[in-house]
């Protein structure tokens, strides 16, 4: 007897495509928050620099330091202001705005109540965590571009095009700089990518769409203290976050790759871990919100 | 209150049910965890035992004077009689004592080494003075310290009385090593560290080759040492006398006598460099302006011109720089332990030639500091190659600052800050003080690696009339003029004075002379510009002190040397490959979760049952266990077949919501199936398509409108558009102009209804309906009946739940009484209301009614109803038999009705029991 399966037109492999994902993602209210808050942030650095500017300079304050001197540096082209602007967003924003993409998108549909519907469609469960997990990927990895996009854009209006300087010394030209600013931007999103897979793995696990946000946020802080406990030694290698800084490497003549190699490994065993216990845990649950 | 904190903290708190699997899990995390930081926390036990011993030794010129040293041995707990360990004297640098090496000790003690640490006399507990590593002395001491070792049986020997040993000394106990190495052949191998050549010329440089007796002071260094020494003489100190007088007589003239340097030059290994026949290997820092790269330079051609090993490496520090970045520390101790284990030990084969130098390359990412490269050169001073530079510039009039002040800063002699001098944020000039010579920005990099050169010519300035006033000591007079060159490296920051290493030149005549420039390792970028300053003071030396103005000229060619070294092959490159199998593992991986996944798919989707192929749904022992033990369904089994709207009946909590969330796939049975047209249903079997839902109440996007919902859960099925039905579903909602509000803005009832519409998105063949009427108002519900049983007119079917009796009497062809989680009745709704016994009377006395009917023989129970009503149970008693009775025992009956509803078969078969099971 030949019975049909599932209803006529229906195919499991064109249920919930990446494109509706995306579309039902860019309707969001936060979604567009977030993308724009990127945008803004250059201007707002550039606004803040101006003002610091006119107030009389005998700003010879000290302050000292790395972060000062790249401050100082930022003001002296585009591809200086982009690196500063990734440098000031590196350590928090990024992280918060990637664990809103990747910690929002399952809980939130959980919380709406819509999550259980998809699932009746039925989009397969495999299926829709991986369109869910591709589209926040892709949306964080928008937010990276935009931002340093819109740095360079605005850095380079302002402070006109010239060669990267990174604070150790020594001149990057111009065209090397950006390719040394697309690497900064890949590994970053490669460390970025512990902060997506915690905050997926949290996001199946809970309804509360803040609990998977502020969980991620809230265990990378955790690290990031105890990466600055010197007593744990070498313990601290194994830290999610230690090699969170290593992209300083991609600004050294000739490149200092070691931790940058070690970073990726982390972050990479690390995602890994947290994206199988999200599916494991997604393909296993029961879904009762 | 505490007892209502407790509480509400209890409620507060999540909670959580501690089941056996939680338990193991959370036990083996926390034991993972304590295990990790046990071991990274508890130290291990030290592999050796340390001695501390006051040693007399008899020294000084004539060998007789006993001088006491505190020592401290090292001995391997493995080290005995039968098993003998070489031994390393271990020499502290000027100022130090025994506990200054105590973490290199310690390293060599862990290799295996037996360590004799000792305080040198002149020092801490130690007695005797300070004769800076004389032979007749220190140097002597060191030899009784041998003897000493020699005495141990539980250290290796050579011969009698020699024992296998090395001798390993930073600055002072580096010079020690090498002058002990010329002058005792039983020392197998040595490592000096940032040590002199010579003395004289340590603290008497002079850049063009001239004499000690002719060098500029190294004021501020000598100070440093002379003001280091405690003691009981004022002046003096620890100082033995001859030493005293030396550095008095230099210090007060700025200038050394002949004796003097004669004194210094016999605590120089330049002495007794063909002598030395242990194996040497030569370790000096590239940010030293004590003792630069180029004493060890001296000392390794010495050492090598009679066919001794000699193995030279730079690093990243030296008595400025400190002890530089981890990676050089690294290097460093692997040549070390290299050197040792073949001269030592006498392990593997003989260590290369090879000489290795590094440059810094920039900051460190993770600890704030410096990151070198390093390069090496297969033998020592390896291919030089050298390039000119061209810098330009007039002749320009400068002028010596009487008394040597103000005084231009090159660098913070002992500052041990690696940062301060590579930045070169030290380095100044004094306006007027110093003449500039630069070269065009520079078009490509250059490196450097040695000492530059450059032409230098002075000359008193003839036309100016305060240098004629000023008599013989201007210009170039008796004294003559002493000058500093230096090497600046002007990028657009500014100028940077590599290393803060400058060249002091004493100029005598109006002749040009060579200046040599201290040796760097260093990297001009492109677009940077050299600059040759010559400027008359430094704050490091000692100056003429009367005023002068000289005119300096500097010859436009700078030749810059150059040794190409391969870069050492970085260790942490086998990460590199480790990241690439991770790679190739992690893509490996995901193709095959991925054919697993989707080969289980398939084979779930084969099993068919064909013979209820047709029948919408059948559910069969169905049971459902949650993770915290709750059983919600504990057996339950229906069938909706075509054409049926089946009510799935029970109280709160019977566990018709569980049933159907097994139902849609959201939750896994513990046992049991749901077979849906015949296919077994699984989470996210494709059978599901057939099958529309609301379960739980709506779920939409909050933020799109009611329209644009129900348009994306389309989408989102992939099916063709025009299979939708689009318009019936949203007439079916019936919320008018309302749908093109965002749902944000809806009503309970509202919401209800589009997600009634929702469910029936492509009139799937089987509608599954929780509790659809909840919201709405009569009229409504009265219309969801009629949409409901036209529905499952063609062929369709709908299952339906709900706690309302009336509704799934109304609505229902047949229904499923469920009640603690186990059906308790099932079939045609008829069947089920049609068995009901009772009548309900009202009547207008109903306490005679009530006695007049409990009299009757057959009548079972009398209840009131209230309101002149009582609900009568026949049991078989015509209902005629029963109003005659009534009417003559003078009731008046206003009106019959037999109770032909569901809630009394539903009250009946529950047992009255209306207790949700979720509180059994």
């Amino acid at each position: 007897m030949t019975t049909t399966i599932e209803a006529p037109g229906y195919q499991a492999s064109k249920t919930f495509t990446l494109w509706t994902e995306i579309r039902r993602q860019a309707s969001r209210r936060r979604t567009q928050l977030a993308l724009g808050f990127m945008l803004v942030l250059p201007l707002i650095i550039l606004l803040a620099f101006q003002l610091n500017r006119d107030d009389g300079n005998n700003g010879e304050n000290g302050g000292g330091g790395e972060f000062s001197a790249l401050a100082d540096l930022a003001t002296q082209g585009g591809p200086n202001f982009t690196l500063f602007t990734l440098l000031v967003s590196s350590g928090f924003l990024l992280t918060v705005v990637v664990a809103l993409f990747s910690g929002d998108t399952v809980a939130s549909e959980a919380s709406w109540g819509s999550l259980r519907y998809l699932l009746a469609v039925p989009v397969p469960r495999a299926r829709l965590l991986g369109i869910k997990l591709i589209t926040a990927l892709l949306y964080s990895l928008l937010a990276l571009v935009l931002l340093t996009g819109m740095a360079l854009l605005a850095g380079t209006l302002r402070y006109g095009w010239a060669p990267l300087r990174p604070p150790i010394g020594g001149e990057i030209p111009a065209g090397e700089g950006l390719l040394r600013l697309a690497a900064i931007l890949g590994y970053l999103a490669v460390t970025l990518l512990v902060v997506a897979a915690l905050a997926f793995l949290l996001s199946v696990s809970t309804d509360a769409p803040l609990g998977a946000v502020g969980g991620a946020v809230l265990l990378q802080i955790l690290s990031n203290i105890l990466d600055q406990i010197d007593a744990l030694g070498n313990l601290r290698t194994v830290l999610p976050t230690h090699y969170n800084d290593a992209w300083l490497g991609l600004l050294s003549s000739p490149l200092q790759t070691d931790d940058l190699v070690k970073g990726c490994i982390s972050a990479l065993i690390y995602a890994t871990i947290f994206f199988s216990l999200a599916w494991w845990r997604f393909l296993r649950k029961d879904v009762v919100s | 209150m505490p007892t209502s904190l407790a509480a509400r903290l209890r409620r507060a708190l999540p909670r959580v049910r501690w089941t056996r699997r939680r338990a193991i899990a959370s036990a083996l995390v926390v034991v993972l965890v304590l295990g990790l930081v046990g071991w990274a926390v508890v130290p291990t036990p030290a592999s050796y035992r340390t001695t501390d011993q006051m040693i007399t030794v008899r020294t000084g010129p004539d060998g007789t004077t006993p001088v006491t040293l505190d020592t401290r041995l090292y001995l391997p707990k493995s080290a005995n009689t039968k098993k003998p360990v070489p031994a390393i004297l271990l020499a502290h640098g000027f100022g130090g004592t025994k506990d200054s090496v105590t973490s290199d000790a310690k390293d060599f003690a862990d290799l295996g080494y037996a360590v004799l640490a000792w305080t040198a006399e002149g020092f801490g507990h130690s007695g005797g003075q300070i004769h800076v590593d004389s032979p007749d002395w220190e140097v002597k001491d060191a030899q009784r310290l041998i003897d000493w070792l020699a005495a141990r049986p539980d250290i290796r020997k050579d011969g009698p009385g020699d024992p296998r040993v090395a001798a390993v000394g930073g600055s002072y106990g580096g010079a020690l090593a090498l002058l002990l190495a010329g002058k005792d052949k039983r020392v197998d191998a040595i490592v000096p560290m940032i040590t002199w050549n010579d003395l004289a010329r340590s603290f008497l440089p002079e850049a063009t080759g001239k004499s000690p007796v002719d060098g500029v002071f190294k004021k501020q260094w000598a100070g440093i040492f002379f003001g280091n020494t405690l003691g009981r003489d004022p002046q003096c100190g620890r100082f033995a006398e001859d030493i005293c007088k030396a550095y008095l007589s230099i210090a007060a003239t700025g200038r050394a006598n002949p004796d003097a340097v004669a004194l210094l030059r016999k605590s120089s290994p330049a002495t007794v460099l063909a002598d030395i026949k242990a194996p040497t290997l030569l370790i000096q820092g590239e940010i030293d302006s004590l003792f630069p790269l180029s004493e060890a330079d001296a000392n390794a051609r010495g050492i090598a011109a009679t066919g001794t090993p000699v193995r030279v490496a730079w690093f990243t520090g030296g008595h400025d720089g400190g002890t530089g970045p981890q990676s050089e520390v690294d290097r460093l101790h692997f040549l070390t332990a290299q050197w040792l284990d073949h001269y030592l030990k006498g392990n593997g084969s003989a260590p290369s030639g090879s000489f290795t130098y590094s440059r810094i390359a920039g900051l460190n990412a993770q600890g704030r500091g410096y990151v070198t490269t390093g390069f090496s050169v297969p033998d020592y001073p390896g291919e030089v190659s050298t390039q000119t530079v061209e810098v330009q510039g007039p002749p320009q009039p400068i002028a010596n600052p009487p008394g040597g002040n103000p005084a231009a800063i090159s660098t913070v002699a002992g500052g041990d800050s690696l940062a301060s001098v590579v930045n070169g944020r030290f380095s100044t000039e004094v306006p007027g003080q110093h003449a500039d010579f630069y070269s065009e920005p520079l078009d490509h990099a250059v490196d450097v690696v040695g000492s530059p050169q450059v032409r230098v010519k002075s000359s008193g300035d003839a036309e100016s009339p305060e240098a004629r006033r000023s008599g013989p000591s201007a210009g170039s007079g008796a004294a003559g003029a002493v000058l500093f060159v230096k090497l600046y490296d002007v990028g657009p920051d500014g100028a940077t004075l590599p290393n803060g290493l400058i060249a002091p030149i004493r100029v005598t005549g109006g002749e040009p002379v060579t200046v040599t420039l201290p040796p760097i390792v260093y990297r001009f970028e492109a677009g940077h510009r050299l600059g040759i300053t010559v400027a008359t003071s430094d704050q490091g030396y000692a100056t003429p002190a009367d005023p002068a103005l000289y005119t300096v000229k500097v010859d436009p060619a700078v030749t810059l040397p150059s040794i190409p070294g391969t870069p050492i092959a970085n260790p942490n490159v086998i990460w590199r490959y480790v990241l690439l199998g991770l790679l190739v593992a992690l893509a490996v991986g995901l193709a095959t979760a991925l054919v697993v996944g989707r080969r289980r798919q398939r084979r779930v989707v084969r099993r068919v049952d064909a013979a209820l192929a047709d029948t919408p749904l059948v559910v069969r022992d169905l049971r459902k266990q949650y993770a915290d033990g709750f059983v919600a369904v504990s057996k339950v089994d229906f069938t909706v077949r075509r054409g049926q709207v089946v009510g799935l009946l029970g109280p709160n909590g019977a566990g018709k919501t569980t049933a159907l969330r097994v139902l849609m796939g959201l939750t896994r049975p513990t046992a049991g199936d749901v077979l849906v047209f015949g296919h077994p249903l699984t989470a996210g079997s494709p059978v599901l398509s057939r099958l529309g839902a609301l379960v739980e109440g709506p779920g939409f996007l909050p933020h799109l409108s009611g329209l644009q919902n129900l348009q994306l859960y389309w989408k989102a099925s992939g099916r063709p558009e025009a299979d939708a039905r689009l318009d019936e579903a949203v007439e079916i909602a019936g919320l008018g102009t309302a749908i093109h509000r965002r749902v944000k803005t809806y009503s309970h009832g509202m919401k209800q209804r589009l997600a009634i519409a929702q469910a029936m998105l492509g009139l799937p063949e089987l509608l599954v309906l929780d509790e659809p009427t909840d919201g709405l108002d009569p009229p409504q519900i009265a219309e969801m009946r009629r949409v409901l049983r036209r529905y499952a007119t063609d062929g369709r079917a709908v299952l339906v739940s709900s706690h309302l009796l009336a509704e799934v009497e109304q609505t229902c062809t047949d229904v499923v009484v469920m009640h603690k989680g186990e059906i308790v009745a099932s079939g045609p709704v008829d069947d089920i209301v049609g068995d009901s016994p009772t009548v309900q009377f009202d009547v207008s006395d109903v306490d005679t009614a009530a006695t007049v009917l409990g009299e009757l023989p057959s009548v079972r129970s009398v209840v009131s109803s209230g309101n002149g009503g009582l609900v009568v149970d026949l049991n078989g008693t015509r209902r005629a038999d029963v109003v005659a009775a009534l009417v003559n025992a003078g009731v008046g009956v206003d009106r019959v009705m037999p109770r032909r509803r569901l809630e009394d078969a539903f009250l009946a078969l529950v047992g009255g029991d209306t207790k949700a099971s979720g509180e059994r």
